[in-house]
């Protein structure tokens, strides 16, 4: 029974976890429709941002929920500036060019910090159910995830910002003729995008073992989460981001932690192969 | 026509015998002997994307199911020949099955590169959780990370003692990417080549002609994965150990630089994006003043900001625009080029 | 950009001949010495100071007028944490450098990608690391601590202070399959039981379920070979989730790439290790090469296990180099098959010729506030697990890697 208990927990955990490694990813693909291959890195600088702050000897509740979104959202915008802005509506090349910059911030992060594996240890303690202890920083990953949901939902749906931001989005020369910068709002859309990948990353750090190639574990996973979700930002991140966590955990605690990444992707790959455009082309329309 | 093409076939097997011969007096073959085999690696992809314009993130699944074909049938058989040509029958029988899943479901670009991106995962996972006594296949250990060390290594057909390695294995590797690029041109002339072009341009026109796309794709797909599966026969060949690594990420994340470096849509650019940039890195890896994915990331970035086309349609714009002036500034020279054609 | 054809070509030859220069000039009488190792990418924790003890050691005997006369010249190649690398480079040494030694490899894997290559071209190989024991080759020397120096003594010692019943986690390679062996036969010579053996690649770091497993299993002593910077999760998830209070832990890896000073003393103190070295030794040896290192480096926090042990590798070489008079492979061979012995900072190294393995020192650590503490020393223990099963005197042509049977 106490067992049972860890599993629901840990899969919720899974789960959680799943969303928040693609949100970041989901906001700038769903908004922008550019695919940010760097968005693994953005979130390990993320996680060094908070380690770096939390050694200066700052609050490590400040270090994670501020210091590393701002750092990682700022370095988003120069980003934006530089590179993306030049090539929104040409999907492939956005996808090149982010990869490029995603070796590029591995190599940067690995001259400043050393290829060398670094972390912080949890602020909170384990929690004990019945026979069996669990990570109790499992259970703000969970709080923080879902706060993190209701708030891009609340701005998206209920702020003006959100209107004009999808308005954009559909129609950008009828925002701009509307007399709105669409290019004000694209640069504004990958900061938020950006500062919520750090946010991942940061939320995430004291878990792992944190080094300048981290980020290649986390891309693929969320790559594969938004495009499975589909053209829905909210209701397709935590639909696929369900159904990979439960096929992973399932497997994962049937066999072992490989079989379980497998049967991950195995599932995405029948997934998409069935539903072309994603969960929530099918079901959920309409939704955010 | 048909002479000029003999011509320039002759021509070209010329230059290549010159180059093949040149090219080991200024650098060590066995430096160059990757090179080539990273070249006909780039080529694979540059068939697939540059001509057919299938964007596929798993090229590198092609590339080390060749190696670990041959691996394993070379351990199990002994003699080189027999793995070679499996080597290059699984890799396109795989690309054939899985390409024939995606066309035949209609995916568009970007999901047709998550699931190539996500089967070469899986085959990077389940590669290097194969450390175990239980992963054996007849007589070959898969080893995990490990990878197969020890294998028998290419030999004179009927001969297993008689090793092809060092100097010749580079001119084996030569010829079979001279051979494989005749091949590709080939093909790229042939009916079926430009009707894959014309795919790439138009799907919708092409299919309302009555072509069935979905079928040329999967036979285009197909051959890229079996010359990606030569590639890497040779590449086991010439590392003397095939691992999990050329399954990873990284490998085909290069792969795809090589293509947009060199040129889409051409056929040498992608040969020389691959051996230029595998040489650049080897010299990059032998400093540590600079971190070598800092460069390679910057090279991406930079090409797809200011030269999306690539070095060779860069180059050949460059020369016919420098040509073109002299042409109008020296009447004389003039003369003298067309006698040069003319002769 | 009007270079006509003539200057290509002349300005081609040139750089040509340029980029040969490297290979051509050169003293001619230098002793080559190859380095092959991860200095960047995932396994660099251990390559770096590896790197820097090679360099301290080599540096050292060139200042004392070198070997036999003759200073060294080092050729070093930083495979990248790719293991196919290492094939490549290791051609290139023996190749194209044509060296006279071969120092390097850090992972089982490696080893095993290049041995034969080394073989092949009869060039010295010294593998300096920690290992799973069992390589028997004439052309091998290996410096590192096996399973029966290390297990045979961690195990008794954690069972006996934490309980019979012992849960093995693994890394997913050659040298944790066959170590995770060695640890279940001394658990089962010890009386205890082995609850269940777990294998990761190198690549997992999320252990959440695992350690719910590991709950579920109920056991009263973890034993970890885990491997490289993603498996440094596993101890802080284990933290994290307060387990460290509750069970023990003894591990056949943490430590040797300085991972008491990455984890903090709050994740790590109370595990149990067995290594050769330990920066708080008192060795009059140990002092003065810590201050040696302090010297050339700033300070000597980075030393660790395998630096030491790549150090005494290079001396236990340079030795049978300067009683060979030369760097012939036979002769260095021969000269290292007496037995000969030298006092590094982790003592006394002794080459045992049947085995090419060494005999050494092995002391008991515990983690205590981001240091090894030393609990009990055990001198000069043999390499019993491949003397039984390897005789390179009586089988000189022998190689292979003998896995046990269990």
């Amino acid at each position: 029974m106490d067992l049972a208990a860890v599993i629901v927990v840990e899969t919720v955990y899974v789960i959680a976890s799943l969303v928040l490694i693609s949100a970041g990813l989901a906001i700038v693909f769903g908004m922008m429709k550019v695919i940010n291959l760097a968005h693994g890195e953005f979130m390990m600088m993320g996680g060094y941002a908070a380690i770096t702050a939390v050694n200066l000897g700052i609050n490590i509740y400040v270090a994670i929920l501020v210091i590393a979104p701002l750092v990682v959202g700022v370095i988003g915008l120069i980003v934006e500036r530089l590179v993306i802005r030049h090539l929104y509506g040409r999907l492939v090349d956005t996808m090149l060019a982010t990869w490029g910059l995603s070796l590029f911030f591995v190599g940067i992060v690995t001259m400043i910090f050393g290829n060398t594996t670094t972390g912080i240890s949890t602020p909170i303690a384990g929690i004990t159910v019945g026979n069996y202890q669990i990570n109790g920083y499992n259970f703000f990953i969970i709080v923080v995830t879902i706060l993190l949901v209701l708030a891009i939902y609340l701005v998206l749906k209920s702020t003006r910002l959100g209107l004009i931001a999808r308005g954009t989005m559909q129609r950008s020369d009828m925002a701009s003729a509307l007399g709105y910068s669409p290019d004000r709002i694209y640069m504004a859309t990958f900061f938020v995008g950006s500062a919520v990948s750090g946010l991942a990353g940061a939320v995430l750090a004291p878990l792992v073992g944190l080094g300048p190639s981290s980020g290649g574990a986390y891309i693929a996973k969320a790559f594969i989460t938004v495009i499975a979700g589909g053209p829905s930002v909210i209701a397709g991140l935590i639909s696929s981001g369900t159904v990979f966590g439960i096929v992973n955990q399932f497997f994962t605690f049937a066999m072992s932690p490989v079989i379980g990444e497998v049967a991950l992707l195995v599932c995405a790959v029948i997934l998409l192969r069935l539903l072309p455009q994603g969960i929530t082309a099918r079901f959920f329309k309409g939704k955010m | 026509m048909r002479e000029i093409t003999l011509q320039r076939f002759t021509l070209s097997i010329i230059i290549a015998a010159a180059l093949m011969l040149f090219l080991p007096v200024i650098m060590n073959t066995f430096v160059l002997t990757p090179l080539l085999i990273y070249g006909m690696l780039g080529m694979s992809l540059g068939l697939i994307w540059g001509f057919g314009g299938i964007l596929c993130f798993g090229q590198a699944a092609f590339f080390g199911l060749g190696a670990y074909a041959y691996a394993i049938s070379a351990i199990n058989i002994g003699e080189s020949t027999i793995p070679m040509l499996i080597a290059v029958m699984v890799p396109a029988i795989f690309a054939a099955v899985l390409g024939a899943m995606m066309f035949y479901g209609r995916l568009g670009d970007v999901y047709l590169g998550v699931i190539t991106l996500v089967v070469t995962l899986i085959f990077f996972k389940f590669m290097n959780s194969t450390a175990g006594p239980d992963y054996v296949i007849g007589t070959a250990r898969l080893g995990g990370f490990n990878g197969i060390p020890g294998f028998q290594t290419l030999n004179i057909p009927g001969l297993p003692d008689d090793y092809i390695y060092g100097d010749s294995l580079y001119y084996v590797t030569f010829v079979l990417l001279v051979v494989a690029y005749w091949l590709v041109n080939w093909l790229l002339q042939s009916p079926f080549g430009r009707v894959a072009v014309a795919i790439r341009e138009n799907e919708q026109r092409v299919s309302l002609m009555g072509y069935d796309i979905r079928a040329r794709k999967t036979i285009l797909f197909a051959i890229g994965g079996a010359i990606a599966g030569l590639a890497g026969a040779l590449f086991a060949n010439w590392a003397e150990i095939v691992t999990p690594g050329l399954f990873s990420l990284s490998q085909t994340a290069e792969i795809i630089i090589w293509c947009i470096v060199g040129g889409l849509g051409t056929r040498l650019g992608p040969i020389l994006g691959a051996a230029g940039l595998a040489y650049l890195k080897f010299l990059l890896g032998q400093q540590a003043f600079i971190d070598n994915t800092i460069i390679m990331g910057l090279i991406l970035v930079l090409f797809v900001l200011f030269l999306p086309k690539g070095l060779i349609p860069a180059i050949e714009s460059v020369w016919k625009l420098s040509v073109g002036k002299r042409r109008r500034c020296h009447p004389s020279r003039r003369r003298k080029g067309r006698a040069i054609t003319n002769g | 950009m009007t270079m006509d054809r003539r200057q290509f070509l002349t300005a081609t030859a040139a750089i040509a001949g340029a980029s040969m220069l490297p290979f051509s000039v050169g003293a001619a009488d230098n002793i080559k010495f190859g380095s092959i190792m991860d200095t960047s990418g995932g396994f660099d924790a251990y390559g770096k100071p590896m790197d820097m003890a090679m360099r301290l050691a080599i540096d050292e005997i060139n200042a004392n007028g070198g070997l036999n006369g003759s200073q060294i010249d080092i050729n070093a190649y930083d495979t990248q944490s790719d293991m196919a690398l290492y094939t490549q480079y290791a051609q290139q040494l023996t190749r194209q450098d044509e060296v006279d030694v071969v120092h390097g490899g850090i992972l089982s894997a490696s080893r095993e990608a290049i041995r034969q290559i080394m073989r092949k071209s009869k060039t010295l190989y010294f593998y300096n690391v920690l290992y799973e024991g069992g390589v028997c080759d004439r052309n091998i020397f290996i410096n590192g601590v096996t399973p029966a120096q290390q297990v045979e003594v961690l195990i008794p010692y954690a069972m006996k202070k934490a309980g019979k019943k012992v849960y093995v986690l693994a890394a997913d390679y050659n040298y944790g399959q066959i170590t995770a062996k060695w640890i279940e036969k001394y658990i089962a010579d010890n009386g205890g039981e082995t609850v269940a053996v777990d294998f990761f690649p190198l690549d997992v770091s999320d252990f959440g379920s695992t350690i719910a497993k590991i709950q579920a299993a109920d056991p009263d002593l973890i034993v970890a070979s885990l491997v490289g910077g993603a498996h440094l999760s596993f101890f802080r998830q284990w933290a994290a989730a307060g387990m460290n209070k509750k069970i023990p832990m003894a591990s056949t890896t943490l430590g040797v790439g300085n991972e008491h000073k990455v984890l903090t003393a709050e994740e790590g103190d109370g595990i149990m290790v067995a290594y050769n070295y330990s920066q708080e030794l008192e060795t009059p040896e140990n002092i003065a090469f810590k201050k040696k290192w302090a010297d050339a480096y700033g300070d000597a926090n980075s030393i660790h296990e395998i630096a030491v042990s790549h150090y005494q590798g290079i001396l236990t070489w340079a030795e049978g180099v300067r009683q060979a008079g030369s760097t012939n492979r036979d002769d260095v061979l021969s000269a290292l098959e007496t037995g000969i012995s030298i006092t590094g900072p982790g003592g006394v190294v002794t080459v045992d010729p049947k085995t090419h393995h060494a005999v050494l020192d092995v002391h008991i650590m515990e983690f205590e506030g981001q240091k090894m503490k030393v609990i009990e020393t055990f001198t000069q223990r043999q390499p019993i697990d491949t003397q039984a099963v390897c005789d390179l005197a009586a089988n000189p042509d022998d190689n292979t890697q003998y896995e046990i049977k269990f």
